[in-house]
């Protein structure tokens, strides 16, 4: 498909066929996923029918695991591939090198206080065992990252209920809209009933976003006018997916940047309409955050979480060149779950998180 | 904007400051930490490297460690070292010298390019100019019916199309239509794309070849990692953008990104959002902001903003009324207002020398502000002019009257006595200028 092929174009032909090679094989062992990839733009050009969208999955082949780990492919070099450079180049372990080290986990966005972590655990390690050959430090570096990941890492929320309300936060910019439409398409598919709510009532046209969205999944939304009070639209939505008995209640909110003090309030009284109309229906808050940001990212989630005890975080735009570093440090300081990854445009490249394959993707082997 | 890294480096140079002497060990551990303090607040690995061993160059020559304020010698040079990183000058939007200028502004998803774009026609109408906007994004749903609006509420001229059009046809027929409006800039919001995305960057490139934009200005939020630079970078490459509009800085990203850009790219931040509303498009001041980042405050930009908000005759009588010391809470609450024509009180504060340091959970936010002036409003003139009278009775009828509790008023009345008693002391220290700390009225 058409993003993929442009991607390709962008990598290097070396990096290119191990990664090729790693998917296949993992394509025949695990028959991960397969996707679809549908570009906004074609959707654009011919109004397409949702039933027929979900068709062209077949004829993808390329599992999303290959396509998260060609995505990372540039942050593993960051992170692994420097280290291991800075490890021939230097050769001996002295302060330079934890000072070097440390400047290139910061440089992949870990921030300052897990990469202080990760060094002060590996360097200590090395002490304690008096390591002094330099290639053993990696693989201390590597086995302290995933323990990062892997204890603190996201377990799946229980559902207590079958009918879901998902309230979609974070700072503008961060792509909620676009979460909402890639989780709409992903419950559709799962033949669950899919209503928006549209409570960005703030931005100048985030209502007809949102709708046009509705429109292309063929799923239906509820909307007030731009202005309105978006707890009403909250309260409104609440009753109609509980009246129609809808399986996922998706809720778009306005951008807003975690410092207004103002906005989180109102934010906070969304939240307590929500709870408190909700019914039966399993209540999840999860905070979109864009993998581009740095360390404000940590400010972002805290904040957010401060006022409404996000249940998990979507981390969007993992295609880019920046990436990795800030889900290690939001996991170090804050321990709150990751859910889903955005890893491309498609609107397939959402999905669930998993610790393992992040890692796997991360590192490599 | 910019809190940690200003009080860490204050923290830091508070330490060389108190001492007379300086060895080039201080300077070093100094400088380690300004290191770490810029990289904390996401500046370029690389621009943070070079500027570290440049200041430390200059920080341990013979002048400033024999000079008799070496701690201060050295705030100097990292205040200078950071103006240079962000370009020395305030480099403004240049026009092309016969109308329409062409303004076009790219950047990835997210970071800002719509709202920006109209944020700048207003901008620019309030310089007196006859901006035209064109939206150009045919892929983001609702982006074009998105400027429309933001057109249509703030009266600027607009043209697209619909969103199967090609961008270039939008473009071009946008420009058919401003020139026939005899507009006189125009602007062009495109679609956000990854720095990586070739054939989406590919689309730039030709519009920017065959319209020949004056300007083009890549938009940058300023929460963007380390990766800001490589994405600033691939602009340069295939676009060779003139500068950077920096959105978002009124959160508490510490906007290293805005360091390292001009750094790496060369291409100066010519303009930078600060809020919600239209009219919070401001030029960058790279030397303002360096001193904001040290703490040294921004008094310029304060002055600027009194200028355009308050009224001369008013700031007058109240300056007399300060020198008397017969500032009643009626006058409070009008020195209050007036404030508040100015902006967020927070952003106004930090803008004050000194008064970055402040503790975080004694900021003063708006809503503090609406209840100090419910309280106000809840006293009679008698008690607004003469605040001794308030007894309990009155504390508990006014406490009802604005919704708060006893409590609050005590506090209020508290702080306005020590206001008071801190107005007397300025007025008696004239010309002084630095306030002392914490005695900022309204100051919780």
């Amino acid at each position: 498909m058409k993003w993929f092929r442009r991607q390709e174009k962008h990598d290097e032909a070396e990096e290119l066929e191990a990664i090729e090679v790693g998917a296949a094989a993992r394509v025949a062992e695990e028959a991960i996923d397969e996707a679809a990839e549908v570009e906004p733009d074609q959707l654009e050009e011919a109004e397409v029918e949702s039933e027929e969208v979900f068709e062209e999955e077949d004829q993808e082949t390329v599992s999303w695991f290959a396509r998260l780990k060609k995505g990372l492919t540039k942050s593993r070099e960051n992170i692994v591939g420097k280290i291991s450079t800075l490890l021939t180049m230097h050769g001996k372990i002295d302060e330079e090198l934890w000072d070097e080290m440390e400047a290139i986990l910061i440089q992949a966005d870990l921030g300052i206080h897990s990469t202080t972590r990760v060094i002060d655990s590996v360097r200590e390690s090395v002490e304690r065992e008096r390591i002094s050959d330099v290639e053993q430090v990696m693989g201390l570096l590597k086995k302290e990252l995933t323990r990062i990941l892997k204890t603190e890492a996201p377990q799946t929320l229980d559902h207590t209920s079958e009918r879901r309300i998902y309230l979609i936060v974070g700072v503008n910019g961060t792509g909620k809209t676009t979460t909402i439409a890639k989780l709409a398409r992903s419950f559709a598919k799962e033949k669950q009933s899919v209503l928006l709510g549209a409570a960005d009532t703030f931005r100048a046209a985030a209502v007809e976003q949102l709708d046009i969205w509705a429109k292309r999944m063929g799923v239906d939304i509820v909307k007030h006018e731009r202005g309105a009070d978006p707890a009403a639209v909250v309260y409104d939505a609440i009753h109609a997916a509980s009246a129609r008995r809808i399986d996922v209640l998706l809720i778009d909110t306005a951008g807003r940047l975690h410092t207004y003090v103002n906005l989180m309030e109102e934010l906070k009284k969304i939240k307590r309409i929500a709870e408190r109309e909700k019914g039966d229906a399993d209540l999840q808050t999860l905070l979109v955050i864009d993998a581009t940001t740095g360390q404000n990212g940590i400010a972002q989630a805290r904040l957010f979480h401060e006022a409404l005890e996000v249940d998990g975080i979507v981390l969007t735009k993992l295609d880019g060149t920046a990436k990795g570093g800030i889900i290690l440090a939001i996991h170090d300081e804050l321990a709150i779950p990751i859910r889903y990854i955005g890893v491309g445009e498609g609107m397939d490249d959402l999905k669930d998180f998993s610790a393992d394959e992040f890692i796997e993707a991360l590192i490599g082997s | 904007m910019f809190d940690n890294l200003s009080t860490k480096l204050q923290d830091i140079f508070g330490k060389l400051k108190s001492r007379g002497k300086l060895s080039e060990k201080d300077v070093d551990a100094a400088m380690r930490e300004v290191r770490l303090a810029l990289l904390e607040a996401d500046v370029n690995y690389k621009v943070v490297k070079d500027f570290v061993s440049k200041v430390k160059e200059r920080a341990i020559g013979g002048e400033v460690l024999d000079s008799l304020t070496p701690g201060q010698q050295v705030v100097k040079i990292v205040n200078e070292g950071l103006t240079e990183l962000m370009g020395s000058t305030e480099s403004k939007l240049s026009f092309a010298p016969r109308p329409p200028s062409i303004i076009m502004l790219v950047g990835l998803q997210g970071s800002g390019k719509t709202t920006t774009s109209a944020k700048l026609a207003y901008h620019l109408r309030s310089s007196g100019k006859r901006p035209f906007l064109v939206g150009a994004d045919v892929y983001r749903p609702a982006a074009i019916d998105q400027l429309r609006t933001l057109a249509e509420e703030n009266n600027i001229s607009f043209y697209s199309d619909d969103p199967s059009t090609a961008p270039m046809t939008i473009v071009k027929d946008g420009i058919r239509a401003a020139n026939q409006k005899g507009s006189d800039v125009i602007i062009v919001d495109t679609a956000g794309r990854l720095h990586i995305d070739d054939d989406m960057m590919l689309e730039l490139e030709q519009i920017k070849k065959e319209v020949k934009p004056h300007q083009i200005l890549l938009v940058v939020d300023a929460m963007t990692g380390q990766d800001a630079v490589n994405v600033a970078q691939s602009f340069r490459d295939r676009l060779d953008f003139d500068g950077v509009v920096m959105t978002k800085l009124d959160g508490d990203a510490r906007g290293g990104a805005a360091l390292s850009i001009k750094a790496v790219t060369g291409r100066p931040i010519k303009l930078v959002s600060v809020g919600e509303k239209m009219d919070s498009l401001e030029p960058f001041h790279p030397d303002r902001m360096a001193s904001r980042i040290l703490g040294m405050g921004d008094i310029l930009t304060l002055i600027e903003k009194a200028q355009a908000n308050i009224d001369e005759k008013q700031a007058r009588e109240m300056e007399d009324k300060l020198r008397r010391a017969d500032f009643t809470f009626e006058d409070f609450l009008d020195q209050m207002e007036q404030m508040q024509k100015m902006g967020p009180i927070n952003q106004l504060i930090k803008m004050i020398p000194g008064m970055n340091k402040l503790p975080k959970d004694i900021a003063v936010s708006d809503q503090d502000l609406a209840r100090i002036r419910a309280i106000i409003q809840s006293m009679t003139r008698e008690e607004r002019l003469t605040p001794n009278i308030i007894n309990g009775s009155r504390r508990e009828r006014i406490a009802k009257g604005s919704g708060t509790d006893t409590h609050q008023i005590n506090q209020l009345l508290k702080q306005f006595a020590q206001t008071k008693k801190m107005l007397k002391q300025l007025g008696s220290m004239q010309g002084k200028g630095r306030m002392p700390k914490g005695s900022f009225p309204f100051m919780g």
